[in-house]
């Protein structure tokens, strides 16, 4: 079998020597239709494109840079390796220079001796190229076995010993020459280059091997069929034998299988040179052949057969300028008038190629050629459009371009300047390092409609500001846009756009450059799209802004410095009527009842809704209903039966604040104080209108001389809870588990209301005749608060042992925490009690390392522990590389 | 110590036995002193015919002891390898200040400020040496992509022009003290390929080997350098120079980099490196990815085994540096494998004849 599919095709047709074609679009410098020739190549499978411009009606050395650097703007033929094609050393020495990949260079060969043969190896090694090496010295071309590989064999020695080039890249022609001549001489020479090939392999290790395999068939010219099949024969046998790569006419390759069996034969019988009268036999059946046609060349045209619409959208898309100008004419005459068909499909299929260079999915080079067609299509319409407004040409406007002083990055800008001029526009292009006084010279001297302005480093930001400022100075009436890799929507609307008062507008890339430009300019759009920018601007601005003021963050100072303002000159704390701890078991089922809130109980199960109203909610409803049905019938027997023995400590003692801490003094005879440690919010506040609240506050300072108090509290639906739910869940009602857990929950909320009530009323007593309904107490209008640990104002959950140490609640009424201060059992609901009036709930927000930093010394942790506890109020990362670093040492 | 080929020797070594640290951002740093217009110029320079601000690598001359002071950090830091403040130091880049005849100055002022700076290091902390990275940018003009899109076959530079001045620049890099040479932020492979033809012609001219180091840039989503390259593309285009290492930096932050990354350390016969901007820029052009952030994403680069250099740019400060420093002090560095030769062409796509 042979393997076709491993040997490299090398594109043959963009030599002038080989075709005559490519050779007078070459002379004619029809550059456009040279690289055709190249792309259909690549199009038909050529791996590699061999260019060479060896003629004598040539000068070699520019029409290869020239051809060379055109190719390398065709991405779909660019994509492949390219083979410097030269006799003449200067010619491949200045191809070579214009590739930025890595090619093949053909050839050099020992034909002037070693010495111009190295040289020129040391300089490919230096250039990067892969090199053909042809098997000739300085006796000539070497025809024979023997000769092709003692040649090679010599050439591989240089090279690999001497130059100290990679053998990888070495790649033998070993000669492929006209067999079925007539001359006898000649009829071996197919063989010879196959053994050749063998012999190469064999012992020239890495080494690939090449040849030019139209030569063979070369006495049948005029006669394509057979050559073709010369060709595949030819190949079929030389690939077997380590044959790498051919130059070939990809596109015209028979398979070898599909060659007619008697002619199959015969040629076969002359490359082999089987039998002396092969080429005799040969000839006898090539007339037969002749003119029969080889496979039909195929391109994929598939896509000229859908709407015109679609059609203009792959040509952009693809960068295939052929057939626009049909297409655009048959959309011309569907349009109402010919800028309809820019402004309509040519435009949609720019904004297409832009979603997908944005995607990914395009890279520049492929951008630059949808520019391209997009210009060619524009120009054929340009003609009537000027025939629709009296023959005169009118521009779509005039643009000034330039990138700003301080930076030197343009090749954003110079696409942009050539996809506006693609789409009419008339382009004034200063350049770069552009000072603002110039741009707006240049801007009121040649009344331009537009300034463009472009930057790729970050203080190019800050000068474009500058321009915009300026321009607002000096009264320029024209719209602005902002393009290049650092600017960005926000940035413009932020910092750019409130400098200047008239449309300011960012333009993300090159293939929006024309929308922008066109709706600015457009008299029926103009006003509305540069009303709408600017809304979309201001609002982004104030988004940014209101950002912004949400990060900032006042050092931990200046937040003390603007703490809750009280007047305790003024202040009369009230003695709590029943100091110290007092504990309740078993308190009465019926009576929290009452002190129910409802609205979580119904949200527990995913309903949400005021209640009652929720009851009677069009949606859920009925499930409300049947659900709170089931709740009422529960709680009926939860208090009938007693399931559940509800139990509280309260405690009351006197407190003061000193800093941010708050110090409690448990009992009249212990000296020791227990410290209360309050975080405080930092979020930066305009003029201290608001205070940046600490729980601290709400207590009198030390320094007040006044003895205040504060208040904790754990209570508990009990542990029958959770066991009854565990029984349930044994028999698989999951439903009623699920239940008493949440009626559960309710006991615990519902008791710590009660709690809350009595203390304020009762046991401590600072408004005895409260009178408030049970919806102004869920609404919370009662005076004083009772915030818990691990909620908003003291998110900090490891203060809740401390208030256990306080109440003793694990004796007391059987709470425990566990290792992440979680209470079980679940019921249960702990906190503090604050009686001040000014006392309000607050969210403590992010703070500052500062803050966290000083907290941890406070509390006697590292400061990695701190931030662990702290994690979701962070408004900064905390260093986890370094958690023994001095930061932790510090802090601890 | 003063002999580059000592020093060269022991760069080897110790590239065998732990990923070696670039530095961070030159700019970034200098931008911070928020120097004007007067501070670039200096006093040397106060009558200049045009203005300099945003000249960095001039500041090598004008205000040394900024530059000086930026690699000390870096330094400490840890990078193993400082680059010089030669970013744009070619005849070709400082042209648009005029400054062209200063291309060869700059070069050698900037690597001996480097060397001095890792000689005050090697002086208080014995043995640890320390090496200059002469950097060697892409200019700021393309050699394979024309400037003039309406007509595709121009270029507004030659290879022989790129060439000539890049040799200028390396000498001035070798003469001024610099142990390896750095081809970077290559967006177009061709000015790259004049880059290390120039320095061939160079150490061949001094009879010198110098450890040559390549870093390329994919620019946008396409995962393509600005010239259209792909990574493997790009590899195969500069093997031929057989460099020390290759890799790339700029353009995207570690995320983004990280499926060249890995293409790269599957098919580079040498060592990778790889210094990634601080993330993507922010719609202000800062960069906010913080230092234990960037850690992070390289460090797992290098527990898989992909890399053997690593650093920053844009945006990245001698904070990076030690955090990316102090993460990978214990990974092993990627084994630079033995891969059958073949011969590997490339276009704009690679292409290998088995």
């Amino acid at each position: 079998m042979t393997d076709i599919s491993r040997f490299i095709n090398i594109g043959e047709r963009t030599n002038v020597a080989g075709s005559i074609k490519f050779k007078k679009l070459i002379v004619e410098e029809n550059y456009e239709a040279a690289l055709d020739v190249a792309r259909e190549q690549v199009e038909n499978g050529a791996q590699i494109i061999d260019i060479n411009m060896d003629d004598a009606m040539l000068d070699a050395e520019t029409a290869m840079v020239n051809f060379i650097n055109l190719v390398a703007a065709e991405p779909d033929i660019s994509r492949v390796p390219i083979m410097v094609d030269s006799s003449k050393w200067n010619v491949i020495e200045a191809g070579l220079k214009c590739l930025q990949g890595k090619g093949i260079v053909n050839s050099i060969s020992l034909k002037e001796g070693p010495e111009p043969f190295i040289r020129q190896a040391r300089l490919l090694r230096r250039y990067g190229a892969a090199v053909v090496v042809m098997a000739f010295d300085e006796q000539g071309q070497a025809d024979t076995v023997a000769r092709k590989i003692d040649i090679c064999e010599r050439s591989y020695r240089i090279l690999v010993d001497q130059v100290d080039f990679p053998p990888e890249d070495i790649i033998f022609d070993p000669n492929i020459f006209a067999v079925a001549t007539g001359i006898e001489e000649h009829n071996n020479y197919a063989v010879d280059f196959i053994e050749a090939c063998k012999l190469i392999k064999a012992r020239l290790p890495y080494a690939k091997i090449s040849g030019g395999v139209s030569n063979v068939s070369f006495s049948f010219r005029g006669n394509n069929p057979v050559r073709e099949a010369m060709h595949s024969v030819f190949l079929y046998h030389a690939i077997q034998a380590g044959m790498d790569m051919g130059i070939v006419n990809a596109g015209q390759l028979v398979v070898y299988e599909e060659i007619p069996a008697d002619l199959r034969e015969r040629v076969e019988d002359v490359i082999l040179n089987r039998r002396p009268d092969a080429t005799d036999r040969l000839l006898e059946v090539a007339d037969k052949y002749k003119g029969d046609g080889g496979p039909e060349k195929k391109v994929d045209l598939e896509w000229r057969g859908k709407p015109v619409n679609e059609r203009l959208k792959h040509a952009l898309v693809n960068g295939i300028t052929e057939f626009v100008e049909d297409d655009v004419e048959e959309a011309r005459l569907q349009a109402e008038k010919p800028l309809d068909v820019i402004e309509g499909p040519l435009m949609d299929g720019m904004n297409f190629v832009g979603d997908l260079f944005g995607a990914g999915k395009m890279f520049l080079p492929q951008v630059v050629k949808s520019a391209r067609v997009m210009k060619k299509a524009v120009a054929y319409l340009i003609p009537f459009i000027e025939a629709g407004q009296g023959g005169k040409r009118e521009t779509n406007g005039k643009v000034l371009m330039a990138t700003v002083k301080g930076d030197v990055h343009d090749i954003g800008k110079n696409i942009v300047g050539v996809v506006l001029q693609c789409n009419n526009f008339d382009v004034i292009d200063l350049g770069v390092m552009v000072p603002t006084q110039k741009i707006l010279e240049v801007a009121r001297q040649e009344k331009v409609d537009m300034i463009g302005l472009s930057g790729l480093i970050t203080p190019s930001l800050e000068e474009m500001t500058y321009v915009a400022a300026e321009m607002e100075r000096e009264g320029l009436d024209i719209p602005l846009l902002i393009g290049g890799a650092t600017t960005s929507k926000v940035h413009t609307a932020v910092k750019i756009a409130p400098n200047y008062s008239k449309p300011v507008v960012y333009v993300i890339d090159a293939s929006r450059a024309v929308g922008v430009a066109s709706k600015l300019l457009s008299k029926t759009q103009g006003k509305d799209f540069a009303a709408e920018t600017r809304a979309e601007y201001e609002a982004m601005a104030e988004r940014h802004a209101a950002q912004q003021l949400e990060k900032k963050r006042f050092t931990i100072e200046a937040a003390r410095a603007n703490k809750v303002p009280i007047d305790w000159a003024a202040f009369e704390p009230v003695v709590p009527a029943r100091p110290g701890i007092t504990v309740f078991d078993d308190y009465d089922l019926a009576e929290l009842v009452e002190r129910f809130d409802w609205k979580p109980f119904f949200e527990t199960w995913e309903l949400h809704g005021r209640f009652p109203d929720i009851l009677q909610d069009e949606k859920v409803g009925e499930t409300a209903r049947s659900l709170y049905d089931d709740a009422q019938k529960m709680l009926k027997r939860i208090i009938v039966e007693k399931w559940f023995k509800p139990s509280a400590v309260i405690g009351l003692w006197p407190a003061n604040a000193v800093g941010d801490d708050i110090e409690v003094t448990p009992a009249p005879d212990q000296n020791e104080p227990v410290m209360l440690r309050t975080l405080r919010q930092q979020m930066f506040r305009d003029n201290n209108k608001r205070p940046n609240r600490a729980l601290a506050d709400y207590i009198a300072p030390k320094d007040s001389g006044k003895v205040d108090y504060i208040g904790g509290f754990v209570v508990t639906a009990g542990p029958e809870v959770e066991e009854i739910a565990k029984k349930l869940e044994a028999d698989h009602d999951d439903y009623n588990a699920i239940l008493v857990k949440s009626l559960g929950d309710r006991f615990a909320e519902a008791f710590a209301e009660r709690m809350h009530e009595r203390v304020r009323k009762e046991f401590w007593g600072f408004v005895p005749d409260e009178a408030l309904s049970n919806a102004d107490l869920i609404g919370e209008k009662y005076q004083g608060i009772r915030p818990a640990p691990g909620y908003p104002a003291c998110p900090e959950h490891t203060e809740k042992r401390t208030l256990w140490q306080l109440l003793d609640a694990e004796n007391t009424v059987g709470v425990r925490l566990t290792e992440s201060c979680a209470m079980t059992p679940a019921s249960s609901v702990s906190g503090f009690y604050f009686a001040n009036p000014d006392a309000k709930y607050f969210g403590l927000g992010k703070i500052e390392r500062d803050q966290v930093e000083d907290y941890a010394r406070r509390k006697s942790m590292t400061l990695a522990e701190a931030e662990r506890w702290l994690a979701p109020n962070l408004n900064y990362e905390p260093r986890h590389y370094d958690e023994g670093g001095p930061l932790a040492r510090q802090a601890s | 110590m003063n002999d580059r080929q000592t020093r060269i020797d022991l760069l080897y070594k110790r590239a065998a036995e732990k990923i070696l640290i670039l530095d961070g951002a030159m700019g970034t740093m200098i931008q911070k002193h928020k120097l004007d217009e007067a501070d670039y110029r200096g006093t040397r320079f106060a009558d200049w015919k045009q203005d300099v601000k945003g000249n960095n690598d001039l500041l090598s001359l004008t205000q040394p002891q900024i530059i000086k002071d930026i690699h000390s950090q870096y330094i400490a830091a840890g990078a193993d390898l400082n680059g010089t403040n030669t970013f744009s130091a070619t005849t070709i880049a400082q042209a648009d200040y005029g400054m062209e005849e200063l291309a060869y100055e700059i070069n050698y002022a900037s690597a001996k400020l480097a060397r001095e700076a890792c000689d005050e290091w090697e002086a208080t902390h014995p043995g640890d040496v320390r090496f200059v990275n002469g950097a060697i940018g892409p200019t700021n003009r393309t050699a394979s992509i024309s400037p003039d899109v309406n007509n595709p076959g121009y270029r507004g530079v030659t290879f022989d022009e790129l060439r000539i001045a890049y040799k200028e620049a390396a000498n001035g890099l070798l003469d001024g003290g610099a142990d390896t040479l750095l081809v970077e932020t290559i967006f177009d492979t061709l000015n790259a390929k004049a880059a290390l033809f120039a320095i061939d012609e160079v150490l061949e001219e001094r009879g010198e080997k110098v450890p040559v180091m390549i870093s390329g840039t994919i620019t946008d989503a396409s995962g393509r350098t600005l010239s259209g390259q792909t990574t493997e593309a790009f590899y195969n285009s500069v093997r031929h120079a057989r460099p020390f290492s290759i890799g790339l930096n700029c353009a995207l932050g570690a995320e983004q980099l990280r499926p060249y990354v890995v293409e790269l350390s599957r098919i580079a016969e040498c060592r990778v490196s790889v210094y990634p901007n601080a993330g993507l820029p922010n719609e202000f052009g800062e960069y906010d990815q913080t230092d234990n952030e960037m850690a992070a994403l390289v460090r797992e680069w290098a527990e898989k085994g992909f890399i053997n250099l690593l650093g920053g740019c844009c945006g990245t400060t001698p904070a990076h540096i030690k955090a990316i420093a102090h993460a990978v002090k214990d990974c092993k560095p990627r084994l630079v494998p033995k891969l059958t030769p073949k011969m590997r062409l490339s276009g704009l796509e690679p292409f290998e004849a088995a």
